[in-house]
Formats: C-alpha cells, sequence, structure tokens
C-alpha cells in the first residue's frame, strides 16, 4: 500500500488516529510519519553509539585510528577496534585499559566524566566518607548558585565536620 | 485475586501468570495518566567479563552467585527464579509481553535467569547485557517508592557480591552509556490529548532538550503506539541518582500539567465529538469479532481519555491495563493454543476482549 499522505513512497508505519470525527487507520511512508512528529519519538532519538564513536574518529589520520584500534585490555584481551565495532566493553578492566579513549567518549554521551551517585556499601566507611565530603561540596556549590544561603551555611558545616572526622583516621585515603 | 495481607510470591510459572502483574492496577498517584513508573539499576560481578564475552561456565557462576545472593536478602526472599534456557520460546515470550525480561535475556539461548520478588514489585535479570539488571516497578507515578525500593535491593545485593566500580565512573557497565549509576529511572504516561491536538511535538522536542528520552511501550527502539511515552533519564553519569529522579519527576509533573490543560481545552471546544470517539472505541471493543494487537492499544486509548475524563459507564482503568498485556501474542497463544495463524490470533483477541470488557460491565453493574 502507498502512503496515504504523499501516495508516493511505500507505507511501512501504520496507526490508528482520532481526526475529524473520525477513527482512522493511517498508513503512511516514514518521512511523512517523521513529519506528523509521532514516529519519531521511537526512533530518531534513540542513543546511537556507533555514529558517535564514529564521530570521535574523524579528527584522526588512518595511522592514529590503526594504532589505537590495537590498543588491547590486558584482561579479557578485547582491542579497542573490538569495542568500537560492538559498542560493548569486555570487563571491568576495559574501562582502565581505553581510559584514554573513553573519556572524550563518555563527555560526548553524558556531558561528565565523574561519578556523583551511590557507593558500593563494602567500600567501607572511609571512601563513602570522602565521597560524601565531594558531594556535599558540589551541593553547596549549587546552594549558592540558588542564593539559598541558609542552606549552604548548613552543608558547610556538615563537610568542615566530616573533614574533622577524616582528619582523625590518617589511614583514610582515596582509592 | 485472593486477599492476604502480605503478598506470597508465585511459587512457579504458571501461578506468575495466572494474575496480571500488580504494576497494572491502575492505582498510585496520577494512575488516570501515568500507568507505571519503573527503576533500573545496572550492576556487573567485578571478576567476570561482562555477559557477552563472558563463557558459559563463568556466566553459570554468575547466576548461582546471584541467585544466592538474592535469595539471602529480605528483597527477594522466596523469590521466584526461572532460567530462561529451562524455558519453552513461548514462555520467555510471554515474561517479555509482562515487562519483566527484556527481548535480549528472552533469547533463551545461555545461561540466564531471572528472580520476581512477590507483586513483582521487584525483579532482576541476571546475564542481561550486564550481570544484573535490578527493576523496580509500581502502578501510577511513584518515583520516590520505585527507587525507594531499588536502593533497598541493591544495598543488600552489595552486601554479598563484589560489583564492578570506580573511584571516577561509578558502576561500570558493559554499554558505556550506562555507566555511572547505572539507572534508568522510566514513567511510562498517555498522552492522547496532546497527540490529537497536535502539540505532542513540542513537548516530546522540549523533553530531549532537558537531557530525557522518549520511546515507545517496550522500551528502546520500540514503537509509540496507543498515544503511551516511555520518558527516561538519558544519562547516568555526572549526577546522583535522585538528582536524575527529580529532574523526571519535575518534568513528568510538568507533562502532565500541560496534557491536563490540553484536555480541558478539548472538552471546552470538542466535547461531543471527543464523547462520540471514546464510545465509538468502547463500541468496536465491547463488540468485535476480528482485531488486531495494534487495533486494540488504540481504541484502548481512546477508552482510556474517557476514563480519566470520568464519562461514567466505561470500564475501570486496570481492565485497560491488563488488555494491553493479555492480547499481545503470547498471551493469547498461551490461552488459546499455540499453533494459531494470525487470524485465528484476531478471532481469540476479540473473544478476550469481549470477555474482560463485559465481566467488568457486569461488576460496575449497569450502563447509565
Amino acid at each position: 500500500m502507498l502512503c496515504q499522505i504523499c501516495g508516493k513512497n511505500p507505507s511501512t508505519v501504520h496507526f490508528t488516529e482520532i481526526h475529524d470525527n473520525k477513527m482512522s487507520e493511517i498508513h503512511v511512508c516514514e518521512r511523512c510519519a517523521e513529519e506528523k512528529g509521532l514516529h519519531q519519538s521511537a526512533k530518531k532519538h534513540k542513543f546511537d553509539i556507533a555514529d558517535l564513536l564514529a564521530g570521535m574518529v574523524d579528527g584522526m589520520t588512518t595511522t592514529e585510528e590503526e594504532r589505537v584500534g590495537h590498543v588491547q585490555c590486558p584482561r579479557c584481551g578485547l582491542l579497542y577496534s573490538g569495542f568500537k565495532e560492538t559498542g560493548r566493553l569486555g570487563c571491568a578492566e576495559c574501562y582502565a585499559a581505553f581510559q584514554f579513549q573513553l573519556r572524550p567518549l563518555l563527555r560526548r554521551i553524558h556531558g561528565d566524566t565523574r561519578h556523583r551517585g551511590k557507593v558500593p556499601t563494602r567500600d567501607g566507611e572511609g571512601a563513602t566518607r570522602s565521597r560524601q565530603i565531594q558531594r556535599l561540596h558540589d551541593e553547596l556549590q549549587r546552594a549558592v548558585e540558588r542564593e539559598e544561603f541558609e542552606r549552604a551555611a548548613g552543608i558547610r558545616d556538615e563537610i568542615q565536620r566530616l573533614e574533622k572526622e577524616q582528619a582523625s583516621h590518617p589511614a583514610e585515603k582515596k582509592r | 485475586m485472593t486477599r492476604q495481607a502480605k503478598p506470597r510470591p508465585p511459587a512457579n510459572f504458571d501461578e506468575l501468570i495466572a494474575e496480571p502483574s500488580p504494576w497494572l492496577s491502575g492505582e498510585g498517584p496520577h494512575a488516570h495518566m501515568v500507568l507505571s513508573t519503573r527503576i533500573r539499576l545496572a550492576r556487573n560481578l567485578q571478576s567476570v567479563p561482562f555477559t557477552h564475552r563472558a563463557r558459559d561456565e563463568q556466566l553459570q557462576g554468575v547466576l548461582l552467585s546471584v541467585s544466592s545472593a538474592a535469595q539471602r536478602s529480605e528483597a527477594f526472599r522466596d523469590a521466584l527464579m526461572l532460567r530462561m534456557n529451562e524455558m519453552g520460546g513461548l514462555e520467555r515470550q510471554i515474561l517479555v509481553e509482562r515487562h519483566l525480561v527484556s527481548h535480549e535475556l528472552g533469547d533463551g539461548a545461555r545461561p540466564r535467569g531471572i528472580i520476581i520478588a512477590a507483586g513483582e514489585r521487584l525483579s532482576l535479570m541476571i546475564n542481561e547485557e550486564d550481570h544484573l539488571r535490578l527493576q523496580a516497578m509500581t502502578p501510577g507515578f511513584q518515583l520516590a517508592e520505585a527507587w525507594g525500593n531499588a536502593d533497598a535491593a541493591d544495598d543488600e545485593l552489595d552486601q554479598a557480591l563484589d560489583f564492578a566500580f570506580s573511584d571516577e565512573i561509578g558502576y561500570l557497565t558493559s554499554c558505556p552509556t550506562n555507566a555511572g549509576t547505572g539507572l534508568r529511572a522510566s514513567v511510562l504516561i498517555h498522552l492522547p490529548a496532546l497527540v490529537l491536538l497536535e502539540e505532542i511535538q513540542k513537548v516530546l522536542k522540549s523533553i530531549m532538550q532537558v537531557g530525557l528520552n522518549v520511546r515507545g511501550l517496550y522500551g528502546e527502539h520500540s514503537e509509540v503506539m496507543g498515544n503511551l511515552f516511555q520518558i527516561s533519564n538519558q544519562t547516568t553519569l555526572g549526577r546522583a541518582e535522585r538528582d536524575s529522579i527529580e529532574s523526571l519527576e519535575r518534568v513528568t509533573r510538568q507533562i502532565i500539567e500541560t496534557e491536563e490543560r490540553a484536555r480541558e481545552r478539548m472538552m471546552r471546544d470538542a466535547r461531543v465529538q471527543i464523547e462520540d470517539k471514546v464510545w465509538r472505541a468502547y463500541g468496536t471493543l465491547r463488540y468485535c469479532r476480528s482485531i488486531h494487537s495494534r487495533e486494540v492499544i488504540n481504541l484502548c486509548s481512546a477508552v482510556r481519555l474517557g476514563v480519566a475524563l470520568g464519562l461514567p459507564g466505561l470500564c475501570p482503568p486496570h481492565v485497560l491495563n491488563q488488555l494491553l498485556i493479555l492480547t499481545q501474542p503470547a498471551h493469547l497463544q498461551r490461552f488459546y493454543g499455540s499453533d494459531l495463524t494470525p487470524a485465528e490470533r484476531n478471532v481469540y483477541r476479540a473473544q478476550l476482549v469481549r470477555e474482560r470488557l463485559d465481566a467488568a460491565d457486569r461488576e460496575s453493574g449497569p450502563t447509565p
């Protein structure tokens, strides 16, 4: 069946619509569906890591690209070129092995390269504390930006308290 | 459904699917628009290569250690454990249709499994793209509650398992798009008025601009059907879980308000036409003799709108929610036989829809 809007392309997208007092089945082509704006929400906005990876090497010469492709994870043996093909890393160690290549990629995907969320509890009290201090510093900055000074003062006191605790555990250092 | 003080986890697959998923109950805050809320956390074991690079023996080991950790936790006490490679294709597809299992986990070829807690409130996919995919579901719009459930279960599992984690990047995942928190928070929301008034595109664009993602009913790559949109956070690195969830919460509230206003306008300017649509949709569902699953979803959307607008005499929302799942192909084949042709499926689907609506009608008394 041809697209009911343009009448030129074969219809590949089908949906039921309520319009002008009628509920009707509509069969349209990809392009017209895109223009109608419904279909694209499911498709166009998906995150395509392969596109991102392809974009990353644009600035590289062929030899550079080849060299980077040969970087290998010492633990699972995955080559960076293999990651580029599948978009999947091989093991936890890959993040360290490919850190120089991954950092700009993570920045592109997330707009950031630093974790600010929860931490495994097995890390122990010390690591949790240093992460908490880091998080409170972030929160303090946001509170100041929003001119929530009373809250900022509270956060500052909390940071000082945690830093004092940290100082009394000299063995504590960041992982 | 039998009433019990505390929900008991299903003892086996048949018991699991005997009842519709509780998160389809049509209850909870803003349930007239938000069908369900979901939190997913991705985790991996430090010592084993990610699923797609691990050998089957290693995945077997993951399956054992994760299930033993889950069994010892409060969150998954007495939960039902299913192994994908011990199930038939139809059974696996039923789990996919119930949103318990992803397409990837549903292929069944490798040592994979799922653990399902009482009320399907929590589930844990093992050896999906990541070793662990913890999922918390609630009916309605309840991000804080879903997060609380997932967070607590994650803490318990973390006591027993050595999760891959780095100070800088956070939880390490097979795909770098999930690294950091490993969190995907999402709401399944029904936006018929915005679609009808052709304002949806503008709304979706602004959702994208604030770093959220929009997908269809069945997640990634799925088509938008029945005016149902799944809105979720896009990024997982650089923001704490609570910040990501708060921003989804804030944006969802705005969308709810925008849809609410669109519904008011629609009813003010075209009440008769809207009511006519709703009742025609209901009539079709109630008396059809052959129907495609896509049409069920779309007609249910119109009826759902009517229910939300308070039109009397329609069915309760949980019936519509359940039809979304029960009319899917694997569910139909389970109930009516596995060798149905698509044309036969349409006939049985129509029968099922009529029976469900008829039962709901008898329960609620005569139509005015």
